[in-house]
């Protein structure tokens, strides 16, 4: 067995692999577990091998970054510093006597599962896109923002000819122009912020002239590609009978309803669209680690309050790929020194940590500006529905909480099978929150995946004998 | 020329090869995952729900919805978004749960 010290880390995006070369540099043997096939994570998602891409940078933003991270991560690799598991998918973090057990599914079939012993783990999942239901929202060419990016990232494809990329939130932008630069015709982008709200905030703005710049770059592109860009208006219903075949927007005035007369109808048959995104939190959640509301709460060295387990990245709230940099450098730092049992010198990370404050101030402020219209519930029509997994209208949530009392995500799912389906809630969940008029919640999930019956049962000393995670 | 993907990043794929979705011939490119090709051949439902039926494909791209499965070799519930595509495979339509009800 190797003397180093040994640390997992959950996620290969920016944040954990970051953390991982740092950590390696200093002396830890480091298991990179990732479920994708490459590493890259959301934002730094390739397109596959066998797709020959010989201008991959075309499809991404600071490509430099990208290179230095890729080439060092193959140097560790070699030097057999750093073992990365591809298409390994986590469902369970297992705290033992002094160290940790990692329970991976192979994918894609995920039904065998492996466990990595460590003796430190990084939390570094990144989150998921939301989006809140309105009629249509089940059609077929209703995609998520993020997801028409990773899908023409990695497989080099649209979802259809005419696309509109509607919501809110700093994805639209980049989304809409990959889109159009991949020759899809981007009929409109459609915001629900209002930019305005921005000049509230003007002491932060002048702090990140590099984020306005990206601003200013972005809606270059879009004029270059002939996007209309409409702000304070939102898809009020998508149409089409089997897939989809046109949107419906509209004005918002400045309470959030929609201007009667001012809706127009857009002709597309792909529609992307997201209204800002969520951290992953189950692996933290079963392995106890103190939330701070949909977040990992982590102090400054990037540790959770369990012993041993780190987050960073977007797992420890939404913030864009620099932030989850700066998160994985001082984690990785901070990994390495303390299973060393060093305290790190806080000056090892000054830096890191100086962009990590001023880009969280950054988000906290888009985070304001770009939420989701008021009022969205009301225009949530009775039979449009809300958990996609399980058919579940808003009618059903709306009878729950009005008639049968229910007060929380909780026992709406109890009620009406809200949440309860394949995707485990991920997708409902705050919109059930926002019918219910209640805050959104931790999820309480056991597994971060669904796990086959079979793989808990030949677990004998695994989760599976831990009723407390059942 | 107009503009497409494979032309924005230059891509020389490698030979493409073929795969059955319900029964139909649809040519995919090596390493695309199952959604990936259906999406190049324009199909963008590949399931019904349990409950009323509806028609769904990929949402949300990554692996999280589970709104893209269908059945893969006689496998039913398959993420299209995750796998990837492979010479010779059986894709189908999926209804419901895919197991017969
Ligand atoms: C679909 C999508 C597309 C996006 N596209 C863009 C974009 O084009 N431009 C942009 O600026 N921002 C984009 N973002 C925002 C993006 O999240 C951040 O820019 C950045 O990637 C965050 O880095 P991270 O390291 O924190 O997490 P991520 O990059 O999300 O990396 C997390 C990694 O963890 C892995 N993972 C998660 N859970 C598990 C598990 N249980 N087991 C194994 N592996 C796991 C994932 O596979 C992923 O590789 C996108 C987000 C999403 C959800
Ligand atoms: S599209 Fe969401 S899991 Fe495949």
């Amino acid at each position: 067995m190797s003397e180093r010290p040994r640390l997992a880390v959950i996620g290969a995006g920016p944040a954990g692999l970051v953390a991982a070369l740092a950590a390696a540099a200093r002396g830890v043997s480091v298991t990179l577990v990732d479920a994708a096939p490459e590493a890259g994570g959301q934002f730094y998602r390739q397109p596959a091998a066998g797709l020959g891409a010989r201008r991959p940078s075309a499809l991404h933003h600071q490509w430099r970054t990208w290179e230095r991270l890729r080439d060092g991560l193959a140097a560790h690799v070699r030097a057999g510093r750093i073992t990365h598991l591809t298409e390994h998918h986590v469902w369970c973090v297992e705290r033992e006597a002094a160290s940790f057990a990692v329970h991976a599914l192979l994918g894609p079939e995920q039904e065998e599962s492996v466990a990595v012993r460590a003796d430190a783990v990084l939390l570094a999942t990144g989150g998921y896109e939301k989006v809140l239901p309105f009629p249509g929202w089940t059609l077929p060419g209703v995609v998520t923002a993020g997801g028409a990016q990773a899908m023409l990232k990695s497989g080099l494809v649209l979802p259809g000819r005419t696309a509109v990329v509607a919501g809110t939130g700093p994805l639209l932008m980049p989304v809409a122009v990959g889109l159009a630069a991949a020759g899809a015709k981007v009929a409109a982008l459609v915001e629900s912020a209002d930019p305005r709200a921005f000049a509230r905030h003007a002491r932060v703005l002048a702090a990140h002239p590099d984020k306005l710049a990206e601003g200013a770059r972005y809606a270059a592109e879009l004029a270059r590609y002939g996007v209309r860009v409409h702000v304070r208006h939102t898809v009020v219903a998508a149409h089409g009978s089997d897939r989809l075949e046109a949107v419906t927007v509209a004005a918002l005035d400045t309470d959030g309803r929609v201007r009667e007369g001012s809706e127009w109808r857009v002709p597309c048959d792909s529609l992307a669209v997201g209204h800002g995104m969520l951290p992953h939190t189950d692996l933290a959640e079963t392995l106890g680690c103190r939330l701070d509301g949909v977040n990992v709460a982590v102090d400054d060295e990037q540790r959770t309050d369990v012993p041993g387990v780190w987050a960073a990245g977007e797992a420890t709230g939404i913030g864009g790929a620099a932030l989850s940099l700066a998160e994985g450098r001082i984690a990785g730092l901070s990994i390495a020194a303390r299973l060393d049992s060093r305290v790190p010198e806080r000056s090892s990370y000054a830096v890191a940590a100086k962009a990590r404050g001023g880009l969280r101030e950054f988000f906290a402020v888009v985070d304001k500006v770009c939420t989701p219209p008021d009022r969205w519930v009301e225009r949530v029509g009775d039979d449009t529905l809300v958990c996609r997994c399980e058919e579940v209208p808003a009618a059903a949530i709306r009878e729950a909480v009005d008639e049968l009392g229910a007060g929380d995500v909780r026992t709406v799912k109890l009620l009406t099978r809200a949440g309860m389906g394949w995707c485990q809630g991920r997708m409902c969940a705050p919109a059930v929150a926002g019918l219910a008029g209640c805050p959104p919640t931790a999820s309480r999930r056991p597994f971060a995946r669904p796990v086959p019956l079979g793989v808990l049962a030949r677990e004998p000393d695994g989760p599976a004998s831990r009723p407390d995670l059942l | 020329m107009p503009r497409t993907p494979l032309r924005l990043v230059r891509a020389r794929p490698e030979p493409s090869f073929t795969v059955t979705f319900d029964d139909r011939e649809l040519a995919v490119l090596p390493g695309q995952t199952i959604a990936a090709a259906l999406w190049s051949a324009g199909v963008v439902s590949w399931r019904t729900t349990r409950g009323s039926g509806e028609p769904r494909g990929v949402f949300c791209g990554i692996g999280v919805c589970f709104d893209c499965l269908l059945t893969v070799n006689g496998r039913p519930n398959q993420r299209a978004c995750l796998v990837r595509a492979e010479p010779g495979d059986v894709i189908r339509t999926q209804e419901g749960t895919g197991h017969h009800e």
